[in-house]
């Protein structure tokens, strides 16, 4: 190689025009950057009250119809006010109907809204944006995923699998102020239901002429106490308070940033560096110090929420037989997974549906109070009756989804089935395969978790109904499908009770279920932040909050 | 790869006047020399004695050990080194022995290790030796293949194996090694296009050597140093891919464990219990740190140029 | 050149609607779809879900629907981020990405190369022991583990720099992300340049240099420089393509909104358009950069054609 042809002097170009290359790159992007609206996080200052959330995850969506995870209404809730609303504690209140009353069959509803209430952009507020709502959340196309939950409500079953057009559901408005819905049966949880943020009323002129398109920062508008000042996916979202909601004289915060942050070691190390005020969620690595060093920021108290196990009852499976399923049932120390392994303060749990459901049937195990000893000892006289001991063990999959708490605890009980002569062998799949196995019945022992979406113990019995395609153990009973069918329907509190409460009896009884525990959860809450409430439907608008900037 | 050189015909000097023709000089074999000259090399030997030790440990360990890979101490959960309760090393956050699980975990990252770099080691160099020897068509053909695997979705890949082939270690051996070789295969093929232009290139052609012979007696063995080098820095990426895969559920199932899997779960505990993530990470690093010498003294070793 | 670069760039067209192909197939033989969750949605609503979103089309169907929208510059809204377009999502992502990344490797470069170069003229000296052993220590050590180390030192405890976010790439917030990222390739590329450089120095023609008389200096930048790179930008090719979607791991831990994690949260999540999206824009880059890395190697070494 000659040192001075061109072809050489090219060669250092060539490595020079892969650096400038890279460098054009960052210009490029640094003023893609800049031209991005990047108002970036502010810091907090003295007189700016700006709160910082790390809330877990990116939303799907903000439009409310597309929303389920608390993650996604929590955001939700703060931009869109339903006709009910949520105390800071928790309690129904009036949110953008003052007040309500049903008809003494309770077939009918009517819903009066506030004087005066307007749009962010100064629009009237009217119930047809209520009827609009309604509407829109049961029109296939809009594949709500609760849509289920209306059913009650006259001809919504019809509309939602497009049978009926929308027009036909039973809501309307009389006239501005009113909203009435009709129900084709009395429903204990109607309430409820409609102080979900995905019922909340939508605008209706906004949506008209942006379509898709109306969840962006430019378009959207709001009814609530917060409007979406900018949308970065996967950095923040950030809301600034709504001139014209009706309780605006109330809100004092000037800022509230969103930001998506799913690693909770990562939130607890913005939390600890002064770069967020708020965490939800809380790494279990971490409990035990947070408990000695961030004791007043610490909130941990339970939520509507079951961990447990299904067996798969359907013929052929090593669980169908009854007694094993008591045996794994009888040897579960729950209170060495809960205290132990987890150790974040979750409950313990006999029954099926959470003690924090507070019409908590009471249903539970009847050997809750045995010692442990009478425990195994009947445990080990069951499998010897089914055929199996430490001489002739039985060999089990546990199917769990991919999470590190799920694995620890799939390998405790394992541990714990052991001295019955359970071979235990583990497997994890994703969420997605996970569930979809387990709705298919393929699977022996599948690690299960359910929250409510509302308040009420049926969302979680009604899962095992024979014509339910999230039934995953197979339940087929006439006599439990009797239970769940009559409950949909009664309309008097005191014998819908009593029929959820047998219906949970009955899982128990049966062992459809290897319940764990009822689910806690734990948030970080800055100390200078005031309002802030646990409740068991874990729902803290930002309206009521406040930092105390003397800090 | 090793040669043999005639061997000597008589001993000692002849002379050109006893009509035959000179003795030729005693050889050695390349092996033979490699292998002395690695032996100087103190670093390398160094680490040759470490990794047996270390490979050792994880084979035998695990029966020396007072505790099984899943055992679960009810009373030692989460707790530390403590020679008293017989964890040498504590516990994890289930209880279970570090040290057994580190050296259980050792098999299945040493054997996925070797394995898969094996995989990718032979199929990489092959494939970039011809693609790069051949050039033209057969060149361009076989990059944009290449090309093409590396812009397939990994993930989907590893689901649909699993779909194929069912939940196997082999499996995750495959998948990495179907990665790993795509890289490989583009350095091979590099060194290869300025190496074919040598003289020794030519002077084979001229000596009629044929093609395969080329590409595998001499092409390869003289692209070998970076070779080397990068097989010593896949051995991380691939027992590192393979905690990725098992931590989503793709790869190894409990109980049993990876020091990648021991390590990503030890690093959620580094403020609160530090010796989860420093036993298995020591192990790891100790194995890499050793295999770079290594690698670096047969680079030495084997480099016929510095003979 | 002019002509062979031509004819790759032409070649890339039928080379990446190939990847599309087989990524689209791959993605669905996958088990579990975008609307298996926790809760198991009631027939009809998936049945309206399904339809939507044109899954419920023959699958053939759906592929052609994708190409033609794809040829119209239209990736597709997300499965799963509902209210953004595919193309929105990696646009608007990707500059975190870039910044990151480009750092990253220019710190390597400008670190990683000089330390192999050192490390090879000083054979088998303390120095040259002493800088590989720090350079492995990037390999040694799983970024995973550096990054939360990193930011629990410097973030949390010391609080110099911002233990995450990304605040529109300000460089506190890019500082420790960066080191993070190129602690790895900075050891890879010390190493791979290390090896190349004995390799060169060690031939006939450098040899000959020397004879001639050249200082060691000139030797080494003017004449063994060059050919050493070679396997380094060999190996920069794909290593730049992946460094640039970025690692899930940093953007995690540190909170940068860049694409790493569509990579693999979007396979997770089944959401088929932004898998699509990414591996579309991926495969553009590898052979964008495979590319450059072919046309370098011929003017790295002379002797190098492509025109056999």
């Amino acid at each position: 190689m000659s040192p001075t042809s061109p072809m050489q002097c090219a060669a250092s170009l060539g490595a020079g025009l892969l650096l400038s290359v890279l460098s054009l790159s960052l210009g490029a992007s640094g003023s893609a950057m800049a031209a991005q609206a990047t108002s970036s996080i502010s810091p907090a200052s003295q007189d700016e009250q700006i709160l910082r959330i790390a809330n877990g995850a990116e939303p799907g969506s903000l439009d409310p119809q597309q929303t389920s995870g608390t993650w996604e209404t929590r955001i939700v809730r703060d931009l869109f006010e339903p006709l009910i609303a949520y105390s800071a504690d928790g309690e129904l209140i009036p949110g953008l109907a003052e007040r309500w009353e049903s008809s003494a069959s309770g077939l009918r509803w009517t819903f009066h809204l506030r004087e005066g209430l307007e749009w962010s952009d100064g629009t009237p507020l009217t119930a047809e944006d209520a009827v609009f709502a309604l509407r829109r959340l049961l029109t296939p196309a809009t594949a709500a995923h609760n849509a289920t939950l209306y059913y009650p409500i006259v001809n919504a079953r019809a509309v939602n699998t497009g049978t009926l057009p929308p027009d036909q559901l039973g809501v309307a408005a009389p006239d501005a102020q009113t909203l009435t819905i009709t129900l084709s049966h009395p429903s204990a949880t109607l309430a409820q239901t409609l102080a979900m943020s995905e019922a909340a009323p939508l605008p209706r002129h906004v949506i008209a002429a942006n379509g898709a398109d109306w969840t962006r920062p430019a378009n959207m508008v709001t009814s609530g106490a917060f409007v979406l000042k900018e949308w970065a996916p996967q950095s923040h979202i950030t809301l600034t308070p709504n001139a014209r909601y009706h309780g605006a004289q109330n809100v004092t915060l000037d800022e509230v940033v969103y930001l998506p942050i799913e690693e909770s070691h990562a939130a607890l190390n913005r939390l600890r560096a002064g770069e967020v005020e708020i965490a939800y969620g809380v790494p279990a690595s971490h409990y035990a110090w947070i408990q000695d060093n961030l004791a007043e920021a610490l909130h941990t108290y339970p939520i509507l929420g079951e961990y447990f196990y299904v067996f798969n009852l359907r013929e052929g499976s090593p669980v169908a037989d009854r007694r094993i399923r008591r045996a794994l049932n009888l040897a579960t120390r729950r209170e060495v997974i809960t205290e132990r392994i987890l150790g974040m303060g979750q409950i313990p749990s006999w029954h099926f549906v959470p003690e924090a459901l507070s019409e908590h049937q009471g249903a539970r195990f009847d050997f809750a109070d045995w010692s442990m000893d009478r425990r195994m000892a009947k445990a080990r006289e069951l499998m010897a009756d089914a055929g199996y001991g430490p001489d002739h063990p039985l060999e089990l999959t546990l199917r769990y989804n991919t999470l590190e708490d799920h694995k620890k605890i799939a390998v405790a009980l394992g541990a714990m089935w052991k001295p019955l002569g359970v071979q235990v062998t583990l497997t994890n799949t994703e969420a997605a395969v996970h569930y979809r196995d387990l709705a298919l019945g393929d699977f022996e022992v599948g690690r299960y978790g359910m929250i409510a979406t509302i308040a009420d113990a049926y969302d979680f019995l009604n899962a095992f109904s024979s014509d339910n395609t999230s039934n995953a153990p197979g339940l087929s009973s006439p006599a439990y499908d009797a239970l769940i069918e009559a409950a949909a329907r009664e309309g008097d509190d005191d014998a819908r009770r009593q029929q959820l409460h047998d219906a949970e009896q009955y899982l128990l009884d049966n062992d459809v279920v290897l319940p764990l525990y009822d689910y806690v959860t734990s948030s970080l809450v800055d100390p200078a932040i005031s309002g802030w409430a646990p409740n068991a439907l874990d729902v803290h608008p930002s309206r009521y909050l406040h930092i105390d900037t003397s800090h | 790869m090793s040669q043999t050189t005639p061997a000597p015909h008589g001993t000692g000097a002849a002379s050109a006047f006893d009509g035959q023709p000179p003795a030729a000089p005693a050889g050695d074999s390349l092996t033979r020399d490699a292998w002395r000259r690695l032996k100087q090399n103190r670093a390398a030997m160094c680490s040759l004695v470490v990794m047996t030790l270390v490979v050792l440990a994880c084979l035998i360990g695990p029966w020396l050990t007072p505790y099984e890979l899943d055992e679960v101490d009810w009373n030692a959960i989460g707790t530390g080194p403590d020679l008293a309760s017989g964890h040498i090393f504590g516990t994890d956050v289930n209880g279970r022995d570090l040290l057994t699980r580190t050296l259980h975990g050792g098999q299945i990252s040493l054997s996925v290790a070797l394995v898969a770099t094996f995989v990718s080691l032979v199929i990489g160099v092959l494939y970039g030796a011809v693609s790069g020897y051949f050039g033209g068509r057969t060149d361009n053909l076989m990059m944009r293949f290449v090309d093409i695997m590396y812009s397939l979705p990994f993930m989907f890949l590893v689901i649909l194996l699993m779909v194929v082939f069912g939940r196997n270690i082999f499996l995750i051996y495959a998948a990495i090694g179907a990665v790993e070789w795509l890289d490989m295969s583009r350095i091979v093929r590099g060194q290869v296009l300025a190496l074919k232009k040598r003289e020794f290139v030519e002077a084979a052609h001229a000596l009629g050597v044929r093609d395969l012979q080329v590409v595998t007696r001499h092409l390869i063995p003289n692209a070998l140093g970076p070779v080397i080098v990068y097989v010593t820095l896949t051995v991380p990426k691939v027992i590192l891919l393979e905690s990725f895969l098992s931590f989503l559920g793709l790869g190894v199932q409990e109980p049993l464990t990876s020091w990648g899997v021991l390590i990503s779960e030890g690093k959620d505990m580094m403020e609160t219990a530090p010796w989860m993530l420093l036993v298995p990470s020591a192990f790891l690093a100790a194995t890499l740190f050793c295999l770079n010498f290594l690698g670096d003294g047969l680079r030495d070793a084997l480099d016929p140029k510095t003979r | 050149m002019l002509s062979y670069t031509l004819k790759r760039l032409l070649q890339a067209i039928p080379t990446l609607l190939i990847v599309i192909t087989l990524s689209f197939f791959l993605m669905r033989v996958a088990p579990g779809g975008p609307f298996d969750g926790e809760r198991r949605l009631p027939p009809e609503i998936e049945q309206n879900l399904r339809a939507a979103y044109h899954l419920d089309e023959p699958l053939p169907m759906q592929y052609i629907r994708y190409l033609g929208d794809l040829v119209q510059g239209d990736l597709g809204p997300s499965f799963k981020y509902k209210d953004f377009d595919v193309s929105e999502l990696i646009s608007q992502g990707f500059p975190a990405s870039l910044e990151l990344g480009m750092w990253a490797i220019l710190a390597a470069l400008l670190i990683g190369v000089p330390l192999g170069v050192i490390a090879a003229i000083r054979r088998n000296s303390t120095a040259d022991y002493v800088v590989m052993s720090t350079a492995l220590a990037g390999i040694a050590v799983p970024n995973f583990v550096i990054a939360p180390l990193l930011a629990l030192v410097f973030g949390v405890l010391l609080g110099w720099l911002p233990a995450g976010g990304w605040n529109g790439g300000a460089w506190q917030n890019l500082l420790l992300p960066v080191v993070a990222l190129s602690i790895q390739q900075i050891a890879y590329i010390a190493r791979m340049m290390r090896a190349s450089m004995i390799e060169v120095l060690g031939s006939h023609y450098i040899r000959t240099a020397r004879a001639k008389g050249l200082s060691e200096w000139k030797v080494i930048l003017r004449h063994a420089l060059r050919p050493a790179m070679l396997p380094v930008v060999s190996y920069l090719g794909p290593a730049i393509a992946g460094i640039i979607t970025g690692s899930v791991v940093i953007e995690q831990i540190f909170g940068i909104p860049g694409i790493g994690r569509y990579f693999v949260q979007g396979a997770l999540n089944r959401d088929y358009t932004l898998v699509m999206g990414t591996v579309v824009f991926y495969g553009a880059l590898i052979l964008l950069l495979n590319l450059i890395v072919d046309l370098l190697y011929s003017m790295l070494d002379p002797q190098i054609r492509y025109d056999d």
